[in-house]
């Protein structure tokens, strides 16, 4: 608690040294470095939270989040290593079995990002874990939105989006454990004022197929789409960074 | 829609100043009044208190206690914790069957039984036991419980033989149980004498630095199960400059298998309050929060009462023990069902009004905790055991125990077993010896630690209770030879289900499928393969979860495949060639059937489930 830290020091990722600011998670830093922390439920401009533990990483021996842990001075930090690609794997392939994740028949497909990291990891056959198939009522009571939950993989990207960006708080975590779903603040969406301009309704803020923009599905073909022309990375992750203004970001019409 | 209804909610969003913080007890408030928190209230709390309305849904749903749908004007939980499963909670579950009609998570059609099943509820000593509203009572039989039934109907009131004849203050007219202690040896915390009240008066006398100091010499480590050293958090939060500090007392004893807190809380609630106060002395707290877990509601009277004679006899509120200065007061905040409150920062969560989830690290609860500040959390036999330390000496405290773990400890022992109860032992002492101490002539299996401990078998009857050996936060729970080891793994496994916060990706989901695969063992239709499949998936939750919930969930399995390999083995199957693991044709077919209204003329000569 005394050591008082400099205002840059640098840790070492994979081998590689890296400069940190003071202050700056690891996940930050890494950022800034240009190295590439898998994730799902961090994304620029919003609190981490640490939920989806896809960005675990490997700090002196010990795996924490990087979105929410602390760059410290020394830290030895292990990212693209065997073990943690492993347990990615096996974390994105709990969040497919734990909801109804049909990529052929999804809206989201080519621009998710639950389907572009199983792709980046290497998931191309079936896992071994049982399906667990909920049935949660879709809400498409909305004129402009549709939620199918089904499809949520409660990275909260939504609510912290809602609650910080929108100042709405539309959306919150409700029930517990394996129960645990996306709330809104009403018996139904219709009756909150979420609205399309809404950041935590833009495009890229739910990185399922989740939230759905009504009368916009399949405006770019499947097959056209991001992460159907390059893998999820730093370049495309960064875009899905929430400006501090309502302007919703639209990745499709970005240029190839 | 119903007035009444409505009423109540704004009376209970009055009497706590509207307080968003205060959301749990407005809460509890409202279940009690309206047997329900339906999507009115919360409606009426959200706008009476300013929260968002998904907010006060959240933290509704998120505790075992709230409902959404009314329960019953006797709320029956029946608790279903593996030792009340061996010990007559069958014959329990038939009686209410039988005489009211209804099923858990029913309720009569005149509204005045609902039943649900709870996890331990901290009576594994004398099983089966039972909440009612407010009422709890434990060494239930079928004859018992329905007398208990008939009181209620008669006179809306358990009669004497459930709320009189307690074991010491059990019997008091605050606490009104029927209870034992089962206290079954005494020593340094339990005492054998009458407590002096001389620790807080000698602490009073000294400066924080000579508090920590003592408590530093004492060698005293945390009795909630990690066993930190309890100075270098006290001291962690006494160097913080704040306006104020908090000491928060953890009273969610949750792990299924321990019940020593509550006899603490029953017989020596002064003991627990006077190391709070001790503690307040050397961080420099002035407020003061004793956690309280629902399922020991029965307690808070007793408990409100103990601390209103503290005010009078200036040991607590200003200038204790006339001490300029020295102010400090505590409130009892009650829980409301969710084992996950016992982790330190979802308590203090909690406690202010939120979705018992844990918080990411740092910050420290010790830097910045309850409403920011910085707040040490300790559990009750920890506070317990300050208060005797400024009694008896820090020298004499270290002098017990091992040089790793000093002092004594309270062994919450239960299951099978003849003397099941509490026993205070200084630390060191092996399984075996404790195994004779309570006359378990059959042993085959001890749970160390609850579920999130250790289950280890005879092999393993020689090593130590302690830090240095197997660290444990109480709770040992005795099975004989005729127990199914894998029924005892399935029935933990569930309660992690149960209790997962959900938070995290790998504790929510993980712990299901685990659940899976041990019913798919334990069905028979385990291949070898499924034991790979289960280390792997529990080296990703362990490795990858957020908290310790999921850092220890998978240890029944994990335990149980180093100490009863053959458990499993016996049970496990070598995968069928070029069949693909884990494919269970019978449910696979199971949802053609049944939209086909037929069976399939292949597979049905084995099929066992209900075509309709």
């Amino acid at each position: 608690m005394s050591e008082t830290l400099a205002s840059t020091f640098t840790i070492q990722v994979d081998g590689q040294t890296v400069t940190v600011q003071a202050g700056q998670s690891i996940m930050e830093a890494c950022d800034a470095a240009g190295i590439y922390i898998p994730r799902l439920c961090d994304c620029e401009g919003l609190v981490p939270q640490g939920s989806c533990r896809v960005c675990c990483v490997d700090i002196n021996g010990r795996i924490q989040a990087a979105c929410t842990q602390p760059a410290a001075p020394g830290q030895v930090i292990g990212n693209e290593t065997p073990t943690l690609n492993a347990h990615r794997r096996t974390l994105v392939e709990m969040l497919f079995h734990e909801g109804n994740h049909l990529c052929p028949i999804c809206e989201a497909s080519g621009r998710c990002e639950l389907q572009a990291m199983a792709y980046r990891l290497g998931i191309t056959q079936a896992s071994p874990y049982p399906y667990l198939q909920p049935v949660r009522p879709v809400d498409a009571s909305h004129p402009d939105i549709a939620l199918d939950n089904n499809r949520c993989i409660l990275c909260g990207r939504c609510i912290r989006a809602s609650r910080d960006i929108d100042q709405k708080h539309v959306f919150d975590y409700v029930g517990r454990g394996i129960h645990k779903r996306i709330g809104v603040s009403a018996a139904r969406l219709a009756e909150t004022d979420a609205s399309l301009e809404d950041e935590a309704i833009a495009r890229g803020t739910c990185p399922v197929g989740c939230i759905l923009r009504k009368r916009e599905g399949f405006d770019t073909p499947v097959g056209q789409r991001l992460f159907d022309r390059r893998p999820i990375d730093l370049d495309n992750a960064v875009q899905h960074h929430i400006p501090t203004q309502a302007v919703p970001a639209h990745i499709e019409s970005d240029p190839p | 829609m119903d007035n009444t209804d409505s009423v109540a909610v704004k009376e209970a969003c009055a009497r706590f100043d509207f307080d968003p913080k205060r959301l749990l007890d407005i809460l509890w408030q409202v279940q009690d009044v309206n047997r329900c928190v339906d999507a009115n209230a919360l409606t009426d709390i959200a706008q009476a208190t300013g929260l968002p309305r998904v907010s006060v849904d959240g933290v509704a749903s998120f505790y075992h206690f709230y409902s959404s749908r009314p329960k019953g004007r006797f709320a029956i939980y029946l608790c279903d914790d593996i030792v009340d499963r061996q010990h007559g909670f069958n014959d329990l579950l038939a009686v209410l069957r039988d005489e009211l009609g209804i099923a858990p998570g029913q309720i009569t059609a005149d509204g005045l039984f609902s039943v649900d099943l709870t996890p331990c509820i901290g009576l594994c000593d004398q099983p089966p036991g039972l909440l009612v509203n407010q009422y709890i009572a434990g060494s239930l039989t079928p004859a018992k419980l329905r007398r208990l039934l008939q009181d209620l109907k008669k006179d809306s009131h358990p009669g004497s033989s459930f709320t009189q004849g307690g074991e010491g203050q059990n019997g008091n007219s605050l606490i009104q149980t029927r209870l034992k202690n089962n206290i079954r040896r005494r020593g340094a915390i339990l005492g054998s004498g009458q407590l002096t009240e001389s620790g807080l008066q000698n602490a009073s006398e000294l400066s924080s630095f000579e508090i920590l100091e003592t408590l530093r010499a004492s060698g005293l480590r945390g009795r909630g199960g990690a066993g930190y050293p309890v100075w270098q958090k006290l001291d962690t939060a006494f160097r913080q400059i704040t306006a104020d500090k908090v000491v928060i007392c953890n009273a969610d004893e949750g792990e299924p298998g321990t019940f020593k807190d509550r006899v603490l809380l029953t017989e020596q609630p002064d003991l627990v309050f006077e190391g709070m106060t001790i503690a307040a002395r050397a961080t420099g707290a002035s407020q003061g929060i004793l956690y309280l877990r629902a399922e020991y509601r029965y307690l808070e009277a007793w408990l409100e009462e103990r601390l209103a004679q503290r005010r009078a006899e200036g040991l607590l509120g200003s200038h204790i023990c006339g001490t300029e200065g020295f102010n400090f007061d505590i409130r009892i905040q009650r829980g409301a069902g969710a084992y996950i409150c016992g982790e330190e920062s979802a308590l203090i969560r909690s406690c202010e009004g939120g979705r018992g989830e844990p918080t990411s690290r740092p910050p420290y609860p010790a830097i910045q905790g309850y409403k920011g500040l910085p707040t040490t959390v300790n559990n009750v036999e920890t506070f317990c055991c300050i208060a005797r330390i400024f009694e008896i000496g820090a020298t004499a405290f270290a002098r017990l125990g091992t040089p790793q773990s000093t002092g004594t400890k309270l062994f919450s022992v239960s299951g099978d077993c003849r003397k099941p109860g509490v026993y205070e032992f200084p630390f060191g002492l092996t399984v075996r010896e404790l195994l004779n101490h309570c006359q378990a002539d059959d042993a085959a299996a001890v749970v160390v630690g609850g579920p999130s401990g250790q289950i280890i078998g005879r092999n393993e009857f020689d090593r130590r209770l302690c830090f240095e050996d197997l660290a444990t936060a109480g709770a040992f729970v005795v099975f004989n030879s005729t127990r199914n080891i894998l029924e005892i793994v399935r029935a933990y496994i569930q309660f992690f289900v149960d209790e997962s916060c959900g938070y995290c990706t790998p504790c929510r989901v993980g712990n299901v499928f685990l659940l899976e695969r041990m019913d798919k063992i334990i069905a028979g239709k385990g291949e070898t393969t499924d034991i790979d499949y289960l280390r792997q998936l529990a080296d990703t939750i362990i490795e990858t979860s957020r908290c310790g919930l999921g850092h220890t969930s998978p240890r029944p399995i994990l335990s149980t495949l180093a100490n009863f390999p053959l458990v499993y083995a016996a049970l496990l199957k070598a995968p069928n060639a070029g069949s693909q693991p884990g494919f269970d044709i019978q449910k696979a077919l199971d949802e053609a059937r049944h939209l086909a209204h037929r069976g399939s003329t292949l597979y049905d000569r084995d099929y066992s489930g209900g075509v309709s």
